[in-house]
């Protein structure tokens, strides 16, 4: 084979594809246009015979439809894709880069002070497992603002991968390492610089790409909550107009954007990414 | 002065056992001099506490009891006055050759500008003979000699009163170990460094130093004696070996190591004999002086090998 590997990969992926889209393109129910309908057919909802999941084809006109024209505004229950997914990226990374704000700082504090380490370890464990919608009605209370709640919720979740990685990174960072420094007469900031941040970003990054993950599995169910706007409250919203290829496309749609978020944070570790 | 620039004076080290035994004695009583501009090469069994002895000086380490004073002031804690070249390196993997060395440069004099930086971080990576692009790649993307390299000229950069070598050539093949350690020579016979190395290697021990010491094996290992090499410099690998002292020397050595390394273990009741007995050969032959106080060896003079 001449081919490279990653051609062939590619290659066999797109195969998979149109055997899927095949499949399902002919699983799916023809929607016979029915002649006249009868009024009180009309009336049953019979101009779509039979309910069922849209087929590829509809799903691709949907997303044509809409991608063509991404940021329309025909008011509050009719907001083009693009505007939804800038709203739901808007939440997910002003929570999440708070949260990096906080827990990179305070996971090198933890890393560094076996004393911190054992003092916050019992928070750190009861807070981690809480499902982060879990804090919804409180933050809702507590901040009277449902946009703002939101943004807790994804800062809630996404600081808890960032904090223990950090402080796993830091404490590991080896002790050839942080001799290096001693001998060097490096003092605690330049320590930190040169050697611990450098040695543990990889594992700092490991755990940023981790948070990055579940924000973007958090924000859709938060925006389920909260509602109004963003690519959540987009899917809830077209299941209760009874447009599935919405909700298909919807659904694609999140999946794409979380693929390029951690695309991007995978770039980033490799950016950091060092060999002994 | 009567006071070595370095001196160790009744070193020990103990490990507290873990449930409330008997504390291990790694080492005890250990005592020795140094001069300045000596180069000192340190040989025992594995366990005997070498390396620690070498991280007590460093300041990396602390001992149970005991002091090491240098240049009249007691060594408490790392500084910038003792370079050191580990086994393994220690390279931060993340920056270039060049990079390592800088940050120590910069570390060591830090009113000089970046310019300054490069030019003397340049001068000790050519010293070594890395200055020719092989400076920028990472330590990942260098051989296990040439990262030895690095750390070498990172070493003296620093231009430290003492340096330290735990092992230096320990993982390098035969080849690689003798270029280096011509380089390590030569760079050495153009300062006035203090050396104090540790290693396994006989051979490389003669050829390097001006006092050989011999530790007993452990547990309660001590210096038990200080060989003088009174070989002129410069010393060449393939001449050395036709040196009338040579052997006499390295079967001393050899002998040490197989068999009174051994014998001469364990406990000492009661002597407070600490200072390693001194071992001359060639000339002074027979001229066994008990105590190092005598015979003050002092800092040779030094020959540049003309080779280069």
């Amino acid at each position: 084979m001449l081919a490279s590997l990653n051609a062939r990969a590619l290659l066999l992926s797109l195969v998979l594809l149109a055997v899927f889209l095949g499949l399902w393109e002919a699983a799916s129910p023809k929607q016979e246009l029915a002649g006249e309908l009868t009024e009180y057919e009309l009336l049953m909802g019979g101009a779509s015979p039979k309910a069922a999941v849209p087929p590829p084809s509809a799903v691709f006109a949907k997303a044509w439809e809409e991608l063509s024209d991404p940021f329309y505004d025909a008011g509050p229950n009719d907001k083009g894709i693009g505007i939804q997914i800038g709203y739901s990226l808007y939440r997910v990374l002003s929570g999440y880069f708070l949260a990096a704000a906080i827990a990179i700082p305070v996971g090198f504090l933890i890393g560094m002070s076996p004393l911190m380490y054992k003092a916050l370890d019992p928070f750190i464990q009861v807070l981690r497992p809480i499902s982060p919608l879990a804090w919804m009605p409180l933050a809702l209370f507590v901040i009277q603002d449902s946009q703002a709640s939101a943004i807790f919720v994804i800062f809630i979740c996404s600081i808890w991968p960032m904090l223990i990685n950090t402080a796993f990174g830091v404490s590991g960072v080896r002790k050839d390492w942080v001799n290096v420094a001693r001998t060097h007469e490096l003092g605690a900031i330049k320590t930190a610089w040169i050697v611990v941040l450098p040695a543990a970003a990889p594992t700092i990054l490991t755990g940023m790409r981790i948070s990055i993950g579940i924000a973007w599995l958090v924000i859709v169910a938060a925006e389920m909550l909260v509602g109004g706007t963003g690519i959540g409250y987009y899917v809830w919203n077209e299941w209760n107009n009874l447009d599935l290829t919405s909700v298909v496309f919807s659904i694609v749609i999140i999946g794409v954007v979380g693929m390029l978020l951690d695309t991007a944070f995978a770039y980033c570790a490799r950016l950091v990414q060092y060999q002994e | 002065m009567s006071t070595p620039f370095l001196s160790v004076q009744n070193l020990s080290k103990r490990f507290q056992a873990p449930k409330g035994g008997e504390p291990l004695t790694v080492f005890e009583n250990v005592s020795l001099g140094v001069e300045k501009g000596e180069f000192v090469c340190i040989i025992g069994h594995s366990g005997c506490g070498k390396s620690t002895i070498l991280n007590i000086l460093a300041g990396l380490d602390e001992p149970s009891d005991g002091a090491v004073i240098m240049n009249g002031k007691e060594v408490s804690g790392p500084s910038l006055d003792r370079g050191i070249v580990f086994q393994n390196y220690s390279l931060l993997p993340w920056l270039s050759a060049l990079k390592n060395v800088t940050f120590a440069v910069q570390a060591r004099f830090r009113s000089w500008n970046k310019k300054q930086v490069h030019e003397h971080s340049m001068k000790y990576l050519e010293m070594v003979g890395l200055a020719d692009g092989a400076e920028l790649r990472k330590p990942s993307q260098l051989s296990g000699g040439m990262r030895q390299r690095v750390s070498i000229a990172r070493a003296f950069a620093i231009q430290p009163e003492l340096l330290l070598l735990d092992e230096p050539f320990g993982a390098l093949d035969a080849l690689t170990r003798g270029s280096i350690q011509d380089e390590l020579i030569r760079i050495w016979s153009g300062s006035d460094q203090t050396v104090f190395m540790i290693t396994h290697d006989v051979d490389e021990a003669i050829l390097l130093a001006d006092r050989i010491l011999l530790m007993t094996n452990g547990p309660y290992a001590r210096v038990a004696e200080s060989v003088q090499v009174e070989i002129d410099r410069p010393r060449e690998r393939a001449n050395i070996i036709h040196h009338p002292d040579y052997y006499d020397i390295r079967n001393h050595l050899v002998e040490f190591l197989a068999t009174r390394s051994r014998a001469l273990a364990g406990k000492q009741e009661g002597t407070e004999q600490s200072a390693p007995k001194v071992v001359r050969f060639g000339a002074n032959a027979g001229a066994v002086i008990p105590s190092e106080k005598g015979s003050k060896p002092g800092a040779r003079k030094r020959a540049v090998n003309g080779a280069d």
